[in-house]
């Protein structure tokens, strides 16, 4: 009996987990957050964009940090094209003092982010999306729908920049959507830092 | 005297290195695979990541007699490889690791991924537990006996994923 339950929770775990967020072709939900600069920032702000590149990321994550230059590069290039980066730190500030408010001003300031950084307190967006890991990317298309998810996954798959084979989903994904194509890979993974849920007894 | 204290360190650092090696996953499969009535518990994890520091006391403290089959713990690292001498072998050190220990060695992770489980995110912490042709999969923290219980129902083949 014993055992059978403790199947049933395993599976009730993996139901749960594969539930959670978007999918691609499901059209996402604006926010309102406080960027670095004390204002609020919403999509609807973006009044010229054809779309968006949503990174989930934080400050502390070494994976996030290896590609936060990549993230600033990938706004210089698109958000010119009509494809701005907003970034959304993933993390709560008492389970992770290092990605406070004031610690993502000092990352912006010294990193001069070109683009929007974004608080998410008690994590609504972050949940809502389904990132479970920074960095996660997910690339929102505006269409007669609203804004469609169009990718969702890594920002390539060379975190180390050793790999040589290596493939720029978002920028390919990017240059099809401007193209007026669909993106030919929509859905990837990379190794991340599991997010810094806030501690409370009912996180999941 | 110079030159001995120097030739010791050096040895010394040698034999620290050998502790954690790198490991592509190919490797690790050939590994798995002359396992024959040895239950594998691999653990993916990184210095980096809280959660899986946090649990890494489970996995060390696996006791093998619990069992009536082998159990044999293995920690791979997802730290960069060019942090294996910087920080995993530091870390190993401190937390005084008995587990064998590698770092991943794949440029590719996209694939690795996908290899290991195609239901894997690529959050950490992630296990894979496997036994002949058996493998079971989970992306995420295992907190009080939970670990323990589910290698005992693996090990002892009457675990219904």
């Amino acid at each position: 009996m014993k055992r059978i339950l403790f199947a049933c929770l395993m599976m009730l775990g993996i139901m749960t987990k594969a539930q959670n967020g978007y999918q691609i072709g499901d059209v996402a939900s604006d926010f309102n957050l406080k960027n670095v600069d004390g204002k609020s920032v919403s999509l609807a702000n973006y009044k010229d964009a054809k779309g968006y590149i949503i990174v989930f990321t934080c400050n502390t994550c070494p994976v996030a940090q290896a590609y936060q230059d990549r993230v600033e590069a990938l706004n210089k290039e698109y958000a010119p094209k009509g494809y701005p980066v907003i970034a959304i730190n993933t993390n709560d500030p008492i389970a992770s003092p290092g990605d406070s408010y004031a610690k993502m001003q000092e990352r912006a300031k010294q990193k001069k982010f070109s683009f929007a950084y974004l608080e998410d307190p008690n994590h609504i967006y972050t949940k809502k999306y389904g990132a479970n890991k920074t960095p996660h990317v997910f690339i929102l298309q505006k269409t007669a729908k609203g804004n469609e998810v169009a990718y969702i996954g890594a920002i390539d798959n060379d975190q180390e920049e050793v790999n040589p084979q290596k493939e720029t989903y978002v920028q390919n994904a990017i240059n099809l959507l401007l193209q007026g194509k669909k993106p030919t890979v929509t859905y990837t993974k990379a190794i991340g830092c599991s997010i810094r849920w806030k501690k409370e007894s009912t996180t999941e | 005297m110079k030159y001995l204290l120097s030739l010791f360190l050096v040895t010394a650092t040698l034999s620290a290195n050998a502790q954690v090696k790198l490991v592509s996953l190919n490797e690790l499969e050939q590994r798995l695979s002359k396992g024959k009535d040895t239950t594998y518990v691999i653990n993916f994890w990184a210095t980096w990541c809280g959660p899986c520091v946090g649990e890494l006391s489970q996995f060390e403290s696996l006791k093998k007699e619990y069992f009536k089959t082998p159990v044999k713990v293995i920690l791979v690292s997802m730290d960069f490889k060019s942090k294996l001498k910087s920080n995993v072998i530091p870390f190993v050190k401190k937390q005084k690791l008995k587990s064998e220990v590698y770092v991943i060695n794949e440029p590719n992770t996209q694939a690795f991924i996908d290899n290991v489980d195609k239901k894997w995110s690529g959050a950490l912490p992630a296990t894979l537990i496997v036994k002949n042709n058996s493998r079971s999969f989970f992306e995420k923290e295992f907190v009080n006996t939970e670990l323990e219980d589910l290698v005992k129902n693996i090990a002892h083949e009457d675990y219904k994923p």
